[in-house]
């Protein structure tokens, strides 16, 4: 973890700065606004020059008018959106100007659904959701299409927008760590250790061996059940019932497993700010996950027999890589898409430096439903061997120290969740309690990539396109 | 296609007895909502109410807390505090209500309990139509898992619909933001009647910890609730219980927020 090397930029220079890093070969991450001491907003991006395990932080104080930086870092369209939304900032320039969290309270108008203009007498207009059919977050998507073909495709994802972050505002670092793994239950243990290692970094504490030997565990174990119930998810979509019912009952076999090593099917209440806040029950973890491996394979092989599953993944919802690039496709998504990046390699934290764990970072080149799918399931058995690792070579000692607050600090602090790149970027006020909280999550960023996908393939794929993303509205919306 | 039914039949019975016979309830391990033995407290202590993140606890006077469960987020905090043991670890989870203040260890007034009303024609199907209002998606995901091999959930008749038209009981999760409150109302307005509502999790029984401003602060300021189901989320045997108990098929187990018996 870094305390972030925090430069102050010019608003005149941030378009010059934004693009030496993209011809340099870093990568912009996020942006987003506090309010300084002078109640002004004062903005920040955050990038990963080329080659840096450091990221970079840049500072524009001062001026309501900032030069947008969305045409050179598509990405940054909805981040820059966002604040406009929230601070009195606004981008200069910027392509979409338009709300990105929908007005609260649903005005009258239709105005915040933003739909083009589509006209045409063959052109159908379907707006589903946000209730839609079965157990599912609620979101509204709007498809223009004409028989099977879709036109065009609009996501509406911020119905179910909470305040999150602004619910950290005034909190002491226990109650955050309890906010944040309520953030999106899916990724509890990732968000629970981005946070973590964001204060343990503002506050310069050493977090103990053993501890981030099992957050390894802990999080890998996330990943596990979020993958396989991906799986089943997706051969649900296929129509493939009992490739489904498999894929979900291997998911709820390791969910009842994170309840026995962390009291919590969801792995919440184990990682906080200093370490463990429990001690984990790991036992029997290795053999349990051994006698899981063959099942696994099992069902994994025979998803590769079924043509008809195959069928329906091969060129379904195409993601070129410099769509992947520019639109900030991240995780599992990206790596399908021949981007070769993965945060516990690139910007190691907790145990993931050590060799004796064996990370391996899978990835794919055809950029499709298929290879979204194939990058998982290599993570799957990555995780196993993982976590068998790190209890192998766990270390003895204390699982926690005290993390007292340091006033006025701030640091970043990240992890490779299952759905991709999560930051937690975090600020202390005067008197040592949270002052913002900024949460930069995979589906942001993979939701804002999706819609690439949908536009002109047609209505037969998108379930199953969707499926291939695995994203969540609550990571989304926060 | 057909290789995969025989390959299924083939992996055997994936599925619990549980709660209808014997067999696991698939929960070994998981904490539940924390005990509360306020004759244990030391004087003048208020440690819990400070750490608890959604004010679950009250302190109404000294050596007098009161802890609402409707609230309670599962976030073991308090126990973490407590001194003197008063509050404890457990693996209570069954917190299923049919009225609110059964929730809270000293209510204000003791819940009435009027005759339940009679669910007869539902007892062997009952249709549930879900809608998120704003959850973490905790919640729905548990939901899912009723449906997954091990737990089953047809198996006790009772079923998901996609459509408002067909369903008995709305199963709302989530504090209920400002800008799914209509979809939601929309919703129960297409059901037809009898229909009767439920409160699934901490935020949609009481707002657990979603912040002021874009949500409210649960389900029962705009709905009328016939059930309430803390946790967070809620894992499926409790969800299965809570559906039973709404049938009367099982017996309520948590009164003026104790377990019954303890």
């Amino acid at each position: 973890m870094n305390a972030p090397s925090v430069r102050s930029i010019e608003a005149a220079m941030l378009r010059d700065a934004a693009k030496t890093l993209r011809t340099e070969g870093g990568r912009m991450i996020m942006a987003y606004a506090l309010t300084g001491d002078d109640d002004a907003p004062e903005l920040r991006y955050v990038s990963a020059p080329s080659g840096a395990q450091v990221f970079d932080q840049w500072q524009i104080q001062g001026g309501n008018e900032v030069p947008s930086l969305a045409e050179i870092w598509p990405l940054l369209g909805w981040y820059e959106r966002e604040i406009a939304d929230r601070h009195a900032i606004r981008f200069t320039g910027h392509p979409e100007p338009f709300p990105l969290i929908q007005p609260l309270g649903r005005a009258e108008s239709d105005d915040w659904r933003q739909l083009p203009d589509v006209e045409g007498e063959a052109v159908q207009f379907l707006p589903f959701g946000p209730v839609r059919a079965g157990v599912v977050e609620s979101a509204e998507f709007t498809f223009f299409y004409i028989g099977e073909a879709i036109l065009h495709y609009v996501p509406h994802l911020f119905l179910k927008h909470r305040g999150m972050e602004e619910r950290f505002v005034g909190c002491d670092i226990e109650t955050g760590a309890v906010l944040a793994e309520r953030v999106s239950a899916v990724g509890s243990a990732a968000h629970a250790l981005a946070y973590s290692q964001a204060i343990e970094a503002a506050c310069r504490v050493t977090v103990p061996d053993r501890a981030l030997y099992q957050r390894v565990i802990i999080v890998e174990l996330e990943r596990l059940y979020n993958h396989l119930h991906y799986l089943g998810h997706l051969a649900d979509t296929t129509t493939l019932k009992v490739g489904h019912a498999e894929g979900v009952l291997l998911a709820e076999r390791v969910k009842q497993i994170n309840a026995r090593v962390t009291g919590s099917r969801f792995l919440r209440g184990a990682i906080a700010p200093g370490g463990l806040r429990r001690i984990l029950d790991t036992d029997r973890l290795s053999e349990t996950l051994d006698a899981l491996r063959e099942p696994i394979r099992r069902y994994i092989a025979r998803l590769d027999r079924s043509e008809s599953y195959f069928d329906r993944l091969a060129t379904t919802g195409p993601l070129p890589r410099a769509v992947a690039f520019d639109q900030g496709a991240t995780g599992p998504i990206a790596r399908a898409s021949g981007l070769d990046r993965d945060l516990r390699r690139d910007h190691p934290y907790a145990a993931y430096a050590d060799d004796n764990l064996n990370l391996t970072v899978a990835g794919h080149q055809d950029g499709d439903a298929n290879a979204r799918a194939r990058v998982r399931i290599a993570e799957i058995d990555a995780s196993i061997t993982m976590i068998r690792r790190a209890l192998a070579v766990l270390p003895d000692g204390p699982i926690r120290v005290p993390c007292p607050p340091v006033a006025q600090s701030e640091a970043l602090g990240w992890a490779e969740s299952p759905r991709g790149t999560l930051i937690y970027a975090v600020h202390f006020d005067a008197a040592g309690r949270l002052a913002r909280v900024k949460i930069k999550s995979p589906s942001f960023s993979n939701w804002r990539v999706f819609p690439y996908t949908v536009h002109e393939t047609n209505m037969m794929d998108y379930a199953i396109n969707e499926a291939s993303f695995g994203l969540t509205i609550s990571g989304c919306a926060r | 296609m057909a290789l995969w039914t025989l390959i299924g039949l083939a992996e055997g019975q994936a599925t619990t007895r549980w709660p209808l016979g014997e067999g696991p309830d698939g929960q070994a391990g998981g904490l539940g909502m924390p005990r509360l033995d306020a004759a244990q407290c030391a004087d003048g202590c208020a440690d819990c109410a400070a750490a608890c993140p959604t004010g679950a606890i009250a302190l109404a006077s000294a050596q007098n807390p009161v802890l609402d469960y409707g609230k309670c987020v599962v976030c073991q905090r308090c126990v973490e505090v407590c001194p003197t043991g008063a509050l404890s670890e457990s693996h209570d989870w069954a917190f299923g209500v049919r009225n609110r203040a059964d929730l809270i260890t000293a209510p204000a007034e003791p819940a009435a309990h009027p005759a339940a009303p009679s669910r007869r024609g539902f007892r062997r199907s009952l249709h549930v139509r879900h809608v998120d209002a704003g959850s973490c998606n905790g919640c729905e995901s548990e939901l899912q898992a009723l449906n997954n091999p091990f737990y089953n959930l047809h198996r006790l008749g009772i079923f998901f619909t996609p459509s408002p038209r067909f369903a008995d009981l709305l199963l709302v999760t989530g504090p209920v933001t400002k800008a799914m409150l209509e979809p939601l109302l929309r919703t129960y307005k297409a059901m037809p009647e009898p229909r009767w509502v439920m409160a699934s999790g901490s935020c949609a029984v009481s707002g657990g910890i979603a912040p002021d401003g874009p949500c409210l602060n649960g389900l029962d300021a705009v709905l009328p609730v016939d059930l309430y189901l803390p946790g967070c989320p809620p894992n499926p045997a409790a969800l299965i219980e809570a559906l039973l108990l709404f049938l009367d098929r099982m017996p309520q187990r948590v009164h003026q927020g104790r377990i019954d018996g303890e």
